[in-house]
């Protein structure tokens, strides 16, 4: 499937929004982090921020994004609009938690009810997020379970990258918070290495000859294409990367969204404070970026059912 | 609305391809392009016509196959195009509702003028049947020529797609495949029609008939070919043909001198 970059900083930057507003949640209302003005300013606006540019930034590959408001009514069949209601309705219980962090200095009575609320309905859309994908039985490496699964750790892992620099920034970090960083790292990389296992064994969905209804006429084998240049249908559900780059990749993936964030968070977390500072924020860098490099990843080594009239040989 | 329609007037107006017949002519391609781009879903654009990289909005393609090794392999045309699926997963991704199943004939249409060009539903199609309009900002696809089914302005026999009317080698079928008494569903009882990618479960309204077993047994068909020359060596050198002979030959003493 063609890597739309529209969507890629969409699914990377509305998740670790979600994700980070799932962390400021979770401690403000447990209170693992005292209510503390500046870092719920900063908090809440990195974290609604990066929705918001996400958003938007997933209506730029539309042919009409003057149209996009028509995208939430059709919630009750198309996962799409499931989450665009969603993450307009997200906005609302984080938008009191964030007041009552913020101007109110208080974490008690309501609050306790838009933290749940704004946990509930940012894991939600983040599930509907990957649902879009991951209800296509046109594209076997989406049509499972994994890919749920992987959205979700990698919104909380990001998220907690995030929060974990913005703790330390304003010297409010806690060792749990950091034992919240680790296991949700971990969670990404063992739900991210089973979708990469599951996809390397599941290659093919529906066999050539099924594609043309023909069974016992042998192998089938495409003679004439009905178009000399590539369309649309080729373009846009053909992209394929070559099997060697995309092991390549995925070390750089590897590394870059889970293995150096990790170490680097976990070393520099006892160290001088502008080593933790730069450590927590080198962490939020590599991490996003590698995340990008699995979101590109996660859209190019997705095969299409199509494929197989312009003669592929596995869906 | 995007859900499907909850229970149809019970038609189901849809084509048979037979894939027997079909010469891959690619007439029903051509003709459908010329109809609507003028038609329902006006214009169908063309990027760079002209140029070298072409590319452009089409309803049907036909591609063509080889089936089989050897003596018992075949050659297989096959026009592809928006089979209306009963269970229609483009219509059920659509966020906006521009897609939509019709209820009255289970015909499958885009709204323009809601689409916001999303192209999920292109990708929920695992038969490839939509194309986007770069141009218009909207997907576009099959109507089933619904602006001359029920054209009253066209003569009765004229009032079917154009794909079925056009077809030299008359493969292709159009009519109602929800009654089991209709000319097309007999055909398809007749001659095994099947789904294609039935195990994805989208239910295809469109049939395609396979292609008849061949003629092999003894008594089954003419019993003795003429039998075949063997084929003549390709001439070589200088008697190549006789306009060329001459370039010919000083083009492969160039090679020649230029190989050494």
């Amino acid at each position: 499937m063609h890597p739309a970059y529209s969507v890629l900083v969409f699914t990377t930057f509305s998740g670790a929004g979600y994700g980070l507003l799932v962390s400021m949640a979770l401690f403000g209302m447990t209170g693992g982090v005292p209510p503390d003005r500046w870092l719920g300013v900063s908090g809440f606006v990195l974290a609604l921020g990066m929705i918001t540019v996400g958003l938007l930034s997933s209506t730029f590959h539309l042919g009409h994004p003057e149209r996009a408001w028509r995208a939430l009514s059709q919630w009750r069949s198309s996962w799409l609009s499931r989450e665009g209601v969603l993450a307009i309705a997200t906005y609302l219980p984080a938008l009191l938690l964030a007041v009552w962090w913020v101007v109110l200095g208080s974490l008690d009575g309501a609050a306790n009810l838009f933290a749940i609320m704004t946990i509930f309905f940012s894991i939600m859309t983040v599930v509907s997020t990957a649902m879009i994908y991951a209800s296509l039985r046109t594209i076997r490496a989406w049509f499972n379970p994994h890919t749920v699964r992987v959205y979700l750790s990698f919104a909380l892992w990001t998220g907690a990258l995030w929060f974990n620099l913005i703790t330390h920034v304003f010297g409010v970090h806690t060792p749990w918070i950091g034992v919240f960083l680790v296991s949700t790292g971990v969670l990404a990389l063992f739900f991210k290495r089973k979708y990469w296992i599951f996809i390397d064994t599941h290659p093919t969905w529906v066999p050539p000859e099924s594609a043309l209804g023909l069974k016992d006429v042998g192998k089938v084998r495409l003679l004439d294409a009905p178009n000399t240049q590539e369309n649309y249908i080729q373009q846009e559900m053909g992209f394929q990367v070559a099997r060697r780059h995309a092991m390549s990749l995925r070390r750089v993936a590897f590394f870059g969204y889970f293995l150096i964030p990790w170490l680097v968070a976990l070393m520099t977390v006892e160290s001088e404070p502008w080593l933790r500072y730069l450590g927590a924020a080198a962490a939020v860098v590599i991490g996003m970026a590698g995340t990008m490099v699995e979101r590109w990843l996660f859209f190019a080594e997705a095969k299409h059912t199509v494929n197989l009239y312009y003669g592929a040989e596995t869906s | 609305m995007t859900m499907l329609p909850p229970e149809n007037a019970g038609k189901k107006l849809g084509l048979v391809i037979d894939l027997d017949t079909c010469v891959g002519c690619h007439a029903c391609a051509v003709n459908c392009k010329e109809w609507n781009t003028s038609g329902h879903s006006a214009p169908l654009p063309d990027d760079n016509p002209f140029a070298a990289d072409a590319s452009g909005v089409w309803f049907n393609r036909v591609h063509s196959y080889e089936c089989g090794d050897g003596p018992a392999s075949r050659t297989v045309n096959f026009p592809r195009s928006c089979l209306h699926c009963e269970n229609a997963a483009c219509v059920e991704v659509c966020p906006t509702g521009a897609s939509y199943k019709r209820a009255e004939d289970g015909i499958v249409l885009v709204n323009e003028d809601i689409c916001i060009g999303c192209k999920l539903c292109s990708w929920a199609c695992p038969y490839g049947a939509r194309e986007y309009d770069h141009d218009a900002g909207v997907m576009k696809k099959c109507t089933l020529c619904i602006d001359r089914i029920y054209n009253e302005n066209l003569d009765e026999e004229d009032r079917v797609p154009v794909c079925v009317s056009t077809c030299p080698a008359n493969a292709r079928h159009y009519g109602d495949l929800g009654d089991p008494n209709s000319d097309v569903s007999r055909l398809v009882a007749e001659r095994g029609g099947v789904s294609l990618m039935e195990e994805l479960g989208y239910q295809p309204v469109n049939q395609y008939l396979p292609p008849r077993p061949r003629r092999t047994g003894e008594g089954d068909g003419p019993k003795s070919l003429p039998p075949s020359r063997p084929p003549s060596p390709l001439p070589i050198g200088d008697s190549a043909s006789a306009s060329g002979a001459a370039g010919d030959g000083l083009f492969r003493w160039i090679d020649r001198m230029l190989s050494r």
